[in-house]
């Protein structure tokens, strides 16, 4: 089984994508046999109200159940808790945030106090280091990206909260798992979609070092191609339990809310 | 056949201590992947003695030798560039031509001079004499001068391209950083400029792009320093082409561009 933890849907407002409609999405899954996707409202993560996407995002993945919604919660609108507790009735597997593109600090007050209602409510937090290499992003697009220090003052915020962060390089991971303590590393969950294979050997040296427990399948499609991240577990010809247990068994284990 | 145009090895006078670990690395994904041949630049000392990206003339031979002795050391498996600086002329073209006599297939030109500027028509013309490509390290659209490179981008290659059209120009890393629809939209006009399809970026669109301007018969397969998104990308690309036109970007269009006999197949 394979479970894809960073999946979007919707047109990208920096560039032409193909493949954001949900049954191009669908078909993507069929060719690289993923199994079931965690997606979030594309354009809506750039919108003012990030949250008017999430409807949307209800509905689509009401009628297709091979994708699980992940609708994003902006703790600087006065209705967030309303968002967030209708994700939470509607079982959603996670919520987002991504206070760069929102103009939030990513570990002020409200991030904080989002980070203490997903602990409280016992739903994960998806946050992405970034979406796009920095080298090549729209000249209008100058969010800047996630830092290390933020992910560390968040996990340390709140001792319930559990974080998936995406779209991490080594240096950034290594920098806040081990700049954490063994519980609070234990809490956050890092997918493989920005991990280097060979020969620079990224994901097999964290994989070493922190352990196959930690991380989780994602791809980033449809911006980057999926078959990326099943690539490079290809390469690591891994032990069947350890590939299974970052393609599917940690989310079912330890994400499930 | 899976002929990798972007390749690099390390060696003991480099700054990486794993160098050997790297090396076998790369070949052993390469065994995985189905690479037949990898095509090899060694750049000087990477940093050691002189920068990567300017290399100083005694840095570029100990790093071409290095390279030539790899290619001794797995026949038929790794094929050399000869890595030089254009900004010291004719060290750059006697070292090709050196090179060439030792076995190298094509010519590597990194970020120590823009494309466009008229002290790389030297280089240009004993790769002509020669009959060796030239693969050239871009920054797709570049914006501004960034540290430690003198990089060009796209259009800057392809007004060097205009210059020399009977020198084949491999247009490095598309998905190795920066806008490459940028370089997508210079690339049309240019027949004999080749899109190198290696780099970490895995962007949708970005195979789709490369196939509608330039054409899959200028799309060349390589990974560069991440090859997964090498094998990647040409999963993607088996899914997007009829097999005839895949074995084009495997192996078949980079055949036709550097010497005869460079391949196994030929």
């Amino acid at each position: 089984m394979r479970i894809d933890v960073n999946a979007f849907l919707g047109a990208y407002p920096w560039g032409r994508v193909p493949g954001t409609a949900p049954a191009a999405l669908l078909d993507a899954l069929d060719r690289v046999a993923i199994d079931t996707a965690w997606v979030t409202h594309l354009p809506g993560l750039f919108w003012r109200d990030p949250t008017e996407g999430n409807a949307w995002l209800y509905e689509t993945c009401a009628a297709t159940p091979r994708f699980k919604p992940v609708p994003a919660v902006h703790p600087g609108l006065a209705h967030w808790r309303d968002v967030l507790r209708q994700a939470v009735d509607r079982g959603v597997p996670a919520v987002r945030c991504d206070p760069c593109c929102y103009g939030l600090h990513p570990a002020g007050s409200e991030l904080r106090a989002l980070a203490a209602a997903c602990g409280a409510a016992r739903v994960p937090l998806v946050l992405a280091v970034r979406l796009e290499d920095g080298r090549q992003r729209h000249p209008h697009d100058v969010a800047p990206e996630l830092s290390a220090a933020a992910v560390r003052a968040l996990i340390r915020s709140d001792a319930a909260l559990r974080l998936v962060i995406t779209h991490a390089d080594r240096a950034f991971l290594e920098e806040v798992h081990f700049g954490s303590t063994p519980e609070e590393a234990a809490r956050m969950w890092w997918d493989i979609s920005w991990l280097w294979g060979p020969p620079e050997e990224h994901l097999a040296t964290v994989l070493g070092t922190i352990g196959p427990e930690r991380f989780v399948f994602g791809t980033g499609q449809p911006l980057r191609l999926p078959e990326n991240a099943v690539a490079k577990l290809d390469l690591l010809e891994l032990p069947d339990a350890e590939r299974e247990r970052i393609e599917s068994r940690n989310v079912l284990e330890s994400l499930a809310v | 056949m899976l002929i990798d145009v972007h390749a690099h090895f390390f060696f003991a006078g480099t700054p990486r201590a794993d160098w050997r670990e790297y090396n076998a690395s790369r070949l052993a994904a390469g065994e995985r992947i189905g690479i037949t041949v990898h095509v090899n630049s060694i750049l000087g000392t990477f940093g050691r003695r002189s920068p990567t990206y300017f290399p100083s003339p005694a840095d570029v031979g100990v790093g071409n030798d290095a390279a030539l002795a790899l290619e001794h050391e797995h026949p038929g498996r790794i094929r050399t560039y000869a890595c030089v600086n254009p900004n010291y002329t004719e060290h750059a073209v006697r070292e090709i031509a050196r090179c060439r006599n030792a076995g190298a297939i094509g010519v590597k030109l990194a970020a120590s001079r823009r494309a466009d500027d008229p002290l790389v028509d030297a280089v240009c013309d004993t790769a002509q004499a020669l009959g060796l490509p030239v693969l050239q390290h871009i920054w797709q659209g570049r914006r501004r001068d960034w540290p430690g490179q003198e990089a060009s981008d796209g259009a800057e290659l392809c007004q060097l391209a205009q210059r020399h059209p009977e020198v084949r120009f491999i247009l490095a890393h598309v998905g190795g950083g920066g806008d490459w629809r940028h370089t997508m939209a210079v690339v049309r006009a240019h027949p004999n400029v080749y899109l190198d399809l290696s780099g970490s970026g895995v962007d949708g669109g970005m195979l789709e792009a490369g196939l509608a301007a330039a054409g899959v018969e200028r799309l060349l397969w390589g990974t560069d320093m991440t090859m997964e998104t090498g094998w990647a990308k040409l999963r993607y690309l088996a899914h997007l082409l009829p097999p005839a036109e895949l074995e084009l970007v495997k192996w078949k269009n980079a055949v036709r561009i550097f010497p005869q006999a460079s391949f196994p197949t030929d």
